[in-house]
């Protein structure tokens, strides 16, 4: 107990680390390194075992196999109150028999502080509740209780900040508000947060690095924008924001690959394709719908020559405010996602209008065709506001809400998908 | 909109406030079978039994109201003996109940897994046989030639007991320890029972969130399960105190005249001498008395906005 007074820094280090409840594999064996001072974000559907990794890294449950390193402190087998890790819990699971700055104070006096007035009021403050000292629990808003929870772990200074959806219950508006004050307050404090999240929007708003869980493994780890603009599954393309994937075949390869689909041929920067892309094999060409212009057949020799296009017919539009977001029909695939801003509208796009798509080829990524196409879409509706991750997106078509019963749905899904 | 705001309380102010009325009726409705059983089988028996507490006369001659206060004191200044034993023997059985109900109803919150309902069923069980047989079991239980006096006795557990007065010599029927040991035995599921119900309760998370912030298996007990679980110690403690304060069957079939509790006195008293004004006022005085230390207890608890 008497080391958890030392702060000693250091990495996040996972090794190996894998969880299996009988014959279930929750967290496959995976390495991860968390840099220290970092926000770092684990995302994933329920099921996919972000949560089971943060528990390990808690103390809250043993790992099958591998370490867990704080620094260089090896604290596998450390209980949890033996850790120099805190955790704010996706209920809270504040005291409800103790008023709030019983509550703050819980870790300092269980470490034998005595006198911890001072600095619980100054974690009052933090958090903007100096005047709820007295107050219990269930006197407070869904919002204040958060931020006692926040209080509560940040006040013992731990090595790591573990949050485990934290803001899975507020609404909208207050999420957006604690998204940015969770991000003031690790700016100011400069503790290492691993935050775990299915919400896509809240990851990419809030951490540094973001690691996008499936099935028990990360599929992807990377900066926020590094993931949306370079997915390398189609899991994370579909997962972070929405993706038009496109089967394809590969008809030429070098610095720019050509593929064709639907009849066309679309060129997409050779660097942006899986190493294995040869011609005659087979491709999933991606674009992201706000990188789509759309224009309608009359207009299509007015389109720049040295543009991917395709062609389609617009099946369903909505009007979003911001943008509108269409829905295309065409040779090289169905159901294709076409954000546009809504700067000057064009009165002929209608649902039934022969339009083209046309991108700047650079924009173009690949993945490999032997991948689930669809895999992390059903998720997506679960990851709470929608798809509204990348410039000028919103929320996806027909996808307007993100009620429980889409959670559940994306649950199943996490539960299916291997 | 201004031309129906204006017209409406105008053309009909009557039916608005009556269905309002009626329904603010319904629960009043619904008290009623209540407040008629109260009254009928608490407060009737209640004021009858005070009015035959300042009754004076004799059963030949019948028994008239006369004020007769003075009851009340010779009740009380004759068998305050019986009185400080019933709440010696009904305190040490409640506490007894509570460190063998505690462990229990622990278990079958937070570790029983699948056998939780089995056990709990377990816990029940005995209140399918009667109350009186289950007391009489334990005269064989506690025999003098039964395998129990004797492991005691092998134990040097009675050299305890008779160091505190408990028993005397290698007896144990007939002994104080033998009334303690029917309290406690007859009342325990009224312990378990409250007690799982408040610890039950008790969010998983809380040990989570009190084990992550530097509290030790032990602390987050004192600090956390036990503080929480403390309306049912309150409950499980009163529901124990209270009847086994007032019983009688367990000093009648297991101890002996020296065991005599409260209850006894006011059973013969009732039924052997017929002393009706003094049964009465002793039930008076007995009730006083537990009402006074519940609501001592309940104020030191101090659980109320727990409960």
């Amino acid at each position: 107990m008497t080391t958890t007074d030392t702060y000693t820094g250091g990495d996040v280090r996972l090794t190996g680390i894998s969880k299996s409840y009988g014959s279930f594999t929750a967290v496959q064996p995976l390495d991860l390194t968390v840099p220290q001072g970092s926000f770092f974000a684990l995302l994933g559907a329920s099921g996919c075992g972000k949560t089971t990794t943060l528990r390990m890294i808690a103390g809250l449950e043993d790992p099958t196999t591998g370490t867990v390193h704080l620094g260089d402190r090896d604290v596998t087998d450390l209980p949890p109150y033996k850790r120099p890790v805190n955790t704010v819990f996706q209920s809270y699971a504040l005291f409800p028999h103790l008023d709030i700055f019983e509550n703050i104070a819980f870790g300092l006096r269980r470490r034998g502080l005595k006198s911890v007035k001072k600095q619980v009021g100054e974690m009052l403050e933090l958090v903007q509740l100096g005047d709820k000292a007295r107050h219990r629990p269930h006197q407070l808003s869904g919002g204040q209780q958060q931020r006692v929870a926040v209080a509560r772990a940040l006040i013992n200074h731990p090595q790591v900040l573990l949050l485990d959806e934290p803001l899975g219950a507020l609404d909208l508006k207050l999420r957006r508000q604690m998204q940015l004050e969770l991000k003031r307050i690790q700016t100011e404090v400069g503790i290492t947060f691993v935050h775990v999240t299915h919400d896509q929007e809240e990851a990419m708003t809030m951490a540094d690095t973001v690691a996008v869980m499936n099935g028990g493994r990360v599929e992807q780890l990377g900066a926020p924008a590094e993931l949306y603009e370079h997915p390398r599954t189609t899991f994370v393309a579909n997962f972070l924001g929405t993706s038009n994937l496109i089967p394809a075949e590969v008809a030429g390869t070098g610095s720019e690959v050509v593929v064709t689909a639907g009849g066309g041929k679309l060129r997409l920067p050779g660097e942006r394709c899986p190493a294995g892309a040869r011609p005659g094999g087979r491709l999933l060409v991606g674009i992201r719908p706000e990188k789509i212009t759309l224009s309608h057949a009359d207009d299509a020799g007015a389109v720049p020559d040295g543009r991917n296009r395709i062609t389609g017919r617009i099946t369903d539009s909505s009007f979003i405010g911001v943008s509108t977001q269409y829905t295309v029909d065409g040779p090289a695939g169905t159901g294709l996602q076409v954000y546009e801003q809504n700067i000057e509208r064009d009165p002929r796009l209608v649902p039934g209008a022969e339009v083209v798509l046309h991108w700047n080829p650079a924009h173009t990524f690949g993945l490999d065709a032997d991948q689930d196409i669809a895999a992390g879409t059903e998720q997506e509706t679960a990851a709470g506001a929608g798809s509204g991750a990348g410039p000028g997106a919103a929320t996806g078509p027909g996808r307007n809400t993100a009620g429980p019963g889409q959670d559940i749905a994306g649950a199943e899904r996490a539960e299916d998908s291997p | 909109m201004t031309l129906l705001a204006e017209k409406s309380p105008a053309a009909e102010p009557a039916p608005p406030r009556r269905a309002p009325a009626r329904r603010r009726l319904v629960p009043y409705w619904l008290l009623l079978p209540g407040i008629l059983w109260l009254l009928v089988f608490f407060a009737l028996p209640l004021v009858y039994q005070a009015s035959t507490s300042v009754q004076t006369g004799s059963l030949e001659q019948g028994f008239r109201v006369t004020w007769h206060f003075a009851t009340y004191w010779d009740a009380f200044t004759e068998y305050w003996p019986q009185f400080v034993r019933s709440l010696l023997y009904a305190g040490t059985a409640t506490l007894l109940c509570l460190l063998l109900g505690y462990p229990l109803a622990y278990l079958i919150a937070f570790r029983a897994g699948r056998w939780r309902n089995l056990i709990l069923v377990l816990v029940i069980a005995p209140f399918f046989t009667s109350f009186l047989i289950r007391t009489l079991a334990w005269k064989t239980i506690l025999a003098d030639d039964s395998a129990v006096v004797a492991a005691l006795d092998a134990l040097k557990v009675l050299d305890v007991t008779n160091w505190l007065g408990l028993t005397e010599g290698d007896r144990v029927l007939a002994t104080p320890l033998a009334v303690v040991c029917g309290l406690t035995y007859n009342f325990l599921p009224f312990m378990i029972l409250p007690l799982y119900t408040s610890l039950e309760r008790i969010d998983g998370r809380l040990h989570e969130a009190a084990r992550d912030l530097y509290a030790s298996p032990a602390t987050t007990f004192r600090k956390v399960t036990f503080p929480l679980s403390l309306p049912g110690v309150v409950s499980g403690t009163l529901l124990t105190f209270i009847p086994a304060s007032g019983d009688y069957v367990n000093a009648e079939l297991l101890g002996s005249t020296d065991t005599k509790m409260i209850g006894n006195v006011i059973q013969s008293q009732f039924l052997r001498v017929l002393d009706y004004p003094t049964a009465a006022a002793l039930s008076f005085i007995l009730m006083a008395i537990v009402l006074a230390m519940v609501t001592v207890y309940i104020r030191r608890a101090g659980t109320e906005d727990l409960v």
